[in-house]
């Protein structure tokens, strides 16, 4: 495990991070937005949960970090889904740009 | 090569492919499946990281609960089976450039961090210790968990509560009715 070090966590979270921003920017469906914010979310935890392994101040709360964004995560996405499901019983549809009543 | 860095190179491709698989396909219920993919790499990369119990956390509550939540709401609200939106070219080129600029700086910077050198590298505190600082008591340097743990908690029950309030099938109530009795 030493001769790996953080930074290939660092360059595949990066990606995954990166991937999920790309998700949300190019998605119409409003599920597919909420990939991208798990891709995101997951993203940040792998950095976390690497740099609990390589830095030797942040033994324990880097897992302690990591599971609550876990939690966190799992409570965004229960909320969202209702969000979504509400939305879509009053305009039929998960479309994102649908999502415009605010608009002056 | 070591063992380490052969088994990270199968599960960091596994993942990357799992999270380009999400971006890249236009239905959603198989943007899920290629998401469970990224989601198993990363319960992996946790395994190998020596963090076993969030790498069974993120198995027991990602993969076991937040995907079928996912497919359940696709489940739901999709008309047709595979009925896609369409997502216009011109977003495509705006979301790629905007992802890869982003990687490329995020890779540049843990690369520039990455020349000096992580000193400690021994094994992660197991889900004992892990446990224990989540209840208040203070490892050897002195951190504890309990306020941010009961944060939450408190946060989980009221986001869950409002969840099911919002999702809850609407009855019009009819004020016409006369009552019973």
């Amino acid at each position: 495990m030493a001769d790996l070090g953080l930074a290939p966590f660092q360059i595949l979270a990066a990606f995954l991070f990166a991937s999920g921003v790309a998700c949300f920017v190019t998605k119409r469906n409003a599920i597919g937005l909420l990939m991208g914010v798990e891709l995101v979310l997951n993203a940040a935890n792998l950095n976390l949960v690497a740099a609990a392994r390589f830095v030797p101040g942040l033994r324990i709360e880097g897992q302690a970090f990591a599971v609550m964004v876990i939690v966190l995560a799992a409570a965004e996405a229960a909320v969202a889904l209702a969000i979504f499901l509400n939305f879509y019983n009053n305009h039929a549809s998960v479309d994102a740009d649908a999502a415009d009543d605010l608009k002056g | 090569m070591s063992l380490p860095v052969i088994l990270f190179s199968i599960v960091a491709a596994v993942t990357a492919f799992g999270a380009l698989g999400v971006v890249l396909s236009r239905s959603v219920v198989r943007a899920a499946v290629w998401l469970l993919f990224a989601l198993i790499g990363v319960a992996v990369m946790y395994f190998l990281l020596g963090a076993e119990f969030l790498g069974a956390a993120q198995l027991i509550v990602y993969v076991g609960g937040t995907l079928v939540l996912m497919v359940f709401g696709v489940m739901i609200t999709n008309q047709g089976p595979f009925a896609g939106l369409r997502t216009k070219s011109a977003e495509w080129i705006v979301g790629g450039t905007l992802a890869a600029a982003l990687f490329a700086a995020l890779a540049t910077f843990s690369l520039k961090a990455a020349a000096v050198p992580a000193t400690g590298d021994d094994a992660l505190p197991s889900a004992g210790p892990l446990g224990a600082a989540f209840l208040g008591v203070p490892d050897e340097r002195g951190t504890a968990f309990l306020l941010p743990f009961e944060i939450v908690s408190i946060h989980l029950l009221v986001v869950l509560v409002a969840a099911a309030y919002l999702a809850r099938a609407k009855r019009r109530v009819n004020a016409e009715v006369p009552p019973h009795g």
